[in-house]
Order: structure tokens, then sequence, then C-alpha cells
């Protein structure tokens, strides 16, 4: 029983962590490396706004996903779209921001435990007589709205149905009058936002170190492939089949295995079905 | 108001050797305008250890050499067959451990151990590597991203291979001037070796890969395979690198994992100068030393690298060596439009 709940609590905060990749991904077509970057520096950021200048913790959770989608945006703006399409220069463009601010943070000094943000609400009650932290529940909630608005926004709004036509096909949304570069610099506004939001609802669980951003990172690109490259539903499934994997292996193996179920997970995807599950219309392109 | 408008022209220079083929060499000036510079290359870094001043900087030369054999095989892959390999350290760490393993556990001579874990370092590569060879796309620059740094928690994990600790008692080279010029006259092998490899027929083809592989393989040629045949030199010449630096420093550890050794070597070749081969070896004559200078910023080297690489990558994406290349090979001049 517990690994059903512990499971689900962990593919849901895993499809949290994955959403803001897929979602780049799958717009622009630009692989963002520097998503777990983003992701831990939106902790850090809440942490200063909440410690450090002592804010109210609602108002800096949301002034800093402000800050992160802005840091999105100029990352696209200055860097990714000036190499926009040349892929190996995407690829290192982006690993080298990501490396460059979590190496940073690194060197700044944000290392040890005492970097913690306090749980949205104490206190925990007990399913099946399984005692689970309210917070735990919370992300449950969280992820569920997140995924549903997501899908709403993508199907009954302008933007959002801008950014699927231009998913689908950039050449022919540009055709329609929709501004592909103006479209991509949302979409990785909102991918870092994406990021932020996994980083504030998860990183209250435990501390904020830099190496959590390699490891998101990996995680988040792990349900990506399986979930095939690009798509956003896909993702969220392969979320669970990971999230249960990597809770049964914690359970039956150790901790440690971890990174070793996201990288097996990906090898395995990619020798049997390189497109992923959900990634049908784009199998041509991918397999040679 | 009329505004002069002026233009660059350039003109190749004239010379019999760079309109055909045919080696018709005519004078000595035309012999030495093409064999200076790779013999200011070759007797430059042989003379190199005997000028350094100290111990200290010919060891930060064998590290040079170390990081040069990784910037090629980076080149190698990314610009010739298109595979963007971000686990520079995944080469070093294999061929590393593999040596460590070879010389403590079987006790071979570190000119044994140096081959082998050359040979069968590349041989384990290309085959982590070999599920993401079929595909196009960011497929192997995400696993090869991942295999180090999952490594590097397997044996934390675990506690194999020496654990944390790392595995010590490594044997050392007989000498300093071995282990000085075994590396150095490696990374001139594999250089003129890797530039004669891409301009063979093998070379063409993956170059080809690189540009249209639905072409490649309508001709009948197995991608895959290709692919793997450049995964497998690329990785050797990691290997090679990361069992040299285990007999140098005679301990094999978690460090071999580092992110210094994916991202050097990828800033020291888009410095260097995309796809020339020799612009890699060069860009880690410059950012080696630089990263040794500013040892005592810990990981802020590592925001440098990358800065820098962004900045390059985004505005000056030729690098030095096409710069000069073209300096050298051109005349240049202003003409009236």
């Amino acid at each position: 029983m517990d690994i059903l709940i512990y499971g689900t609590i962990n593919s849901i905060a895993l499809a949290l962590m994955a959403l803001g990749f897929a979602l780049v991904y799958g717009i622009s077509r630009v692989p963002n490396f520097a998503h777990g970057a983003l992701y831990v520096i939106t902790g850090f950021i809440t942490w200063t706004l909440l410690r450090t200048l002592g804010f109210n913790y609602l108002l800096s959770i949301v002034l800093s996903m402000l800050v992160i989608a802005v840091v999105g945006a100029f990352i696209y703006q200055l860097v990714l779209i000036r190499v926009r399409g040349m892929a190996i220069s995407e690829i290192i463009a982006s690993y080298a921001i990501g490396l460059a601010i979590l190496e940073g943070l690194r060197w700044g000094g944000f290392k040890g435990t005492t970097y913690t943000l306090p749980v949205f609400i104490e206190g925990s009650i007990n399913i099946w007589d399984i005692p689970v932290d309210l917070h735990r529940i919370l992300v449950v909630g969280i992820g569920a709205a997140v995924v549903s608005l997501l899908w709403l926004f993508t199907h009954y709004t302008r933007i959002g149905l801008a950014l699927r036509g231009m998913a689908q096909d950039e050449r022919a949304a540009l055709m329609l009058g929709i501004d592909s570069d103006i479209m991509a610099l949302v979409a990785m506004a909102s991918g870092a936002m994406l990021a932020g939001l996994a980083a504030i609802v998860l990183l209250p669980l435990g501390n904020i170190v830099v190496e959590k951003g390699y490891d998101v990172l990996i995680q988040a690109i792990a349900v990506c492939i399986v979930g095939g490259l690009g798509s956003w539903m896909g993702a969220v499934l392969a979320a669970f089949l990971i999230g249960f994997a990597q809770i049964l292996t914690t359970v039956y193996l150790g901790p440690h295995f971890q990174m070793v179920v996201a990288l097996f997970a990906i090898i395995l995807t990619l020798i049997l079905r390189p497109s992923g599950l959900f990634g049908q219309q784009k199998e041509l392109e991918e397999r040679v | 108001m009329d505004v002069e408008q002026r233009r660059k022209e350039r003109l190749d220079r004239g010379i019999k050797v760079r309109t055909d083929g045919l080696y018709s060499l005519m004078s000595l000036r035309e012999l030495s305008y093409l064999t200076v510079p790779r013999l200011v290359l070759i007797v430059g870094m042989l003379v190199l250890p005997l000028v350094m001043p100290s111990i200290y900087w010919q060891r930060v030369i064998s590290i040079v050499c170390i990081y040069a054999l990784l910037a090629l095989s980076f080149d190698l892959l990314a610009h010739f067959v298109g595979l963007v390999s971000l686990g520079g350290a995944f080469f070093i760490g294999v061929g590393g451990y593999l040596a460590a393993i070879l010389n403590t556990s079987f006790g071979l001579p570190p000119l044994l151990t140096i081959p082998l874990a050359t040979v069968i370092g590349a041989g384990i590569c290309t085959v982590f590597l070999l599920p993401c060879l079929p595909l196009r796309g960011v497929y192997f620059a995400i696993v090869s991203l991942m295999y180090p740094l999952a490594l590097s928690r397997i044996i934390e994990a675990l506690d194999i291979l020496g654990g944390t600790d790392g595995i010590m008692g490594i044997e050392s080279f007989p000498n300093r001037w071995v282990e000085q010029y075994f590396v150095i006259i490696m990374v001139l092998l594999f250089l003129f070796g890797t530039r004669r490899l891409v301009n063979l027929d093998i070379g063409l083809v993956l170059r080809a890969v690189k540009d249209n592989d639905q072409a490649v393989r309508a001709s009948g040629m197995s991608i895959t395979f290709y692919k793997a045949v450049a995964v497998f030199v690329a990785s050797g010449m990691g290997c090679m690198g990361g069992a040299c630096l285990v007999h140098i420093y005679m301990w094999s550890g978690i460090s071999l994992l580092a992110l210094d050794f994916s991202i050097l070597p990828i800033a020291a070749t888009v410095i260097g100068g995309v796809g020339t081969l020799v612009g890699p070896v060069l860009g880690c004559f410059i950012l080696v030393p630089i990263s040794e200078l500013l040892r005592a910023f810990g990981t802020l080297r590592i925001v440098f690298y990358s800065l820098i690489l962004v900045g390059f990558i985004v505005f000056r994406s030729e690098g030095i060596m096409v710069y000069g290349q073209r300096k050298y090979h051109q005349f240049e001049r202003w003409v009236r439009v």
C-alpha cells in the first residue's frame, strides 16, 4: 500500500520536474540543458527573499516565479535565439549556461544543509494506516492542477493554441501569422516558470543543494524520452512509469538506484521504441 | 552625400599545391609555406617541456596534452560525425579506472596498461553508447551527459572500485621525461592521425552521416556501424588520456568523472576553432594553463569556461584557428563597390 501512495507522489513530482523541459523542447525544439539550473536557482531566490529580505512566504514564491520566468526569457533572447536551429550549438550553449549557474551557486557558498524552505502545511494524516505529510498530498494536488491547467491552456487559449500549432509545424504556423520567435520566447519563459514551480513545490521536502540540479535535469530528460520527446501527455504517463519503478527499486534494492533507474529507462526506450511511448508522429524524423 | 562603399575582397594565395591534388611544389618558398606551420607545431610541442621553468609547469604540459586528446575526440565526434558528447569525463573515467585495475590487480606495467586500457575502454564506451547511435537528434548528448554522473553515483553508493577513496598505489611512469614525451607524442600522433582519418574514404562517409544520413543509408551503408567506428576512435583517445592521467597522479578516483573533463574540452574546441582538429589542441594550450592559474577559485573555473564558451559560440563561433587559417591562406584587401 505504501508503494502505491509514495509511488503516486513520486510520479507527480517527476511529472512536475519534466513538464517544463517537455514544453520547451516540444515547442522550440531547443533541448534546455539549463532546466536543472533553473530549478535550483528558483529555490535559492525564494530562500533569499524569504530569509534574507524577510518577505512573506506567498509573496516570495510569486516574486521568484516571476524572476525565473524573466531569467528564462533572457536566456532565450540573449543566447539561444542566436543559435537556434544549429543543433550542436544549441546543446553546448544551454549546457554551458546550466553549468555556469550551478557551479556559480556552488562557488557562492550555497551548499550544506542550511538552505531549506518551510513546508506549506505542517502535519500529516494517515491513509490506510500509512502516515503521509500534508505537504506531500498538496504536491499531488498541485501537480494534478498544473497538468490540467496546462491542458486547458493549450487547448482553449489563443497563445496556447499558437504554441501547439508551432509545435506541430513551425512553417505552417509562420504562414498563419504566428511569430515563432515570440512563441519560443513564451515557451522558454513558461518552461522556466514550470521548473520554478516544481522547485517551490518539491524543495520544502528536502534541502536545497546544487547537486539536485543535475538530478532534476536527468530525471526530467528520462521522463521526456520515455514519454516521447515533445509529447506532454506522454511525459505525464512516463512520469508514473518511472516514478513507480523508482519507488520499487528503493524499496527492494536501496535508495541509491534512482539515477540508475532513469538511465536504464532511457537506454531501454532507445533500444525498443526510440520515439517514446507517445511520439509516433515524429518517429520518422528521429529514427534514421 | 555619397558615402564611399567598400567591401573586403579575399583572394586565395596562388600556390600550385592548393589548386589541385598534385603535389607539384615549385620552390623552396612554396614548400615552406606548407611545412612551416606544421613544423612549428611539432617542434614547438617537443621543445616545450625543455623550456618550462619548473616541474610543476612540466606537469601542467602533461595535463594540457590529456585535455588535448579529449578535445580532439570531441571535435572528431561533433564536427565530423555530428554527435555531441557532453561526457568526456566518461571516457576519462573508464580509461582511468581500467588502467588502475590492470595495474594494481594484475600488476601490468604502465606501458602495457595504457594501450590495453585504450582498446578495452574504447570497446566498453562504444558498447555503452551503442543504443543511441541509430538515432538522430539530442539522444547522444543526453546519454553521454548521464553516464559520468550515474557512474560516479554508482561508485559512491556501492563502494566498488575503491569507493570515495579511489584506488591508490598505482605505478607511475619510469621517469618524468618518459611521462612527458609519451603524452606529447600521443597527442601529435592522434592529431595527424585523425586529420588523415577524416580525409580517407571513411572520413567522407562520416561527414556524409553528419550532413545527410538518409543519403548514406540509401547508399546501402549502415549508419550505426560508421558512427560506432567513430565513437570507438574518439573514446579510445579519451580512454588513453584517462589511463595516462591515472599513471601521472598515481591515483584513480571519482574526480576522474568530474565535470572539468566534460566542459573544458568543449570550450577549448569552440575557442580553438571547430572542425579544424588543430584548433582544439591550441585551445587546450590556452585554457588549461589559465585554469591552473585560477586553481584557487575552485568551481568558479567551470563558470569561467562556461561563460567563455557561451560568448564564443554566440559571437565568434569560427574560433581562433579558422581565423588564423583564413589570414594565412588568403590575401585581403578593400575594394570599392
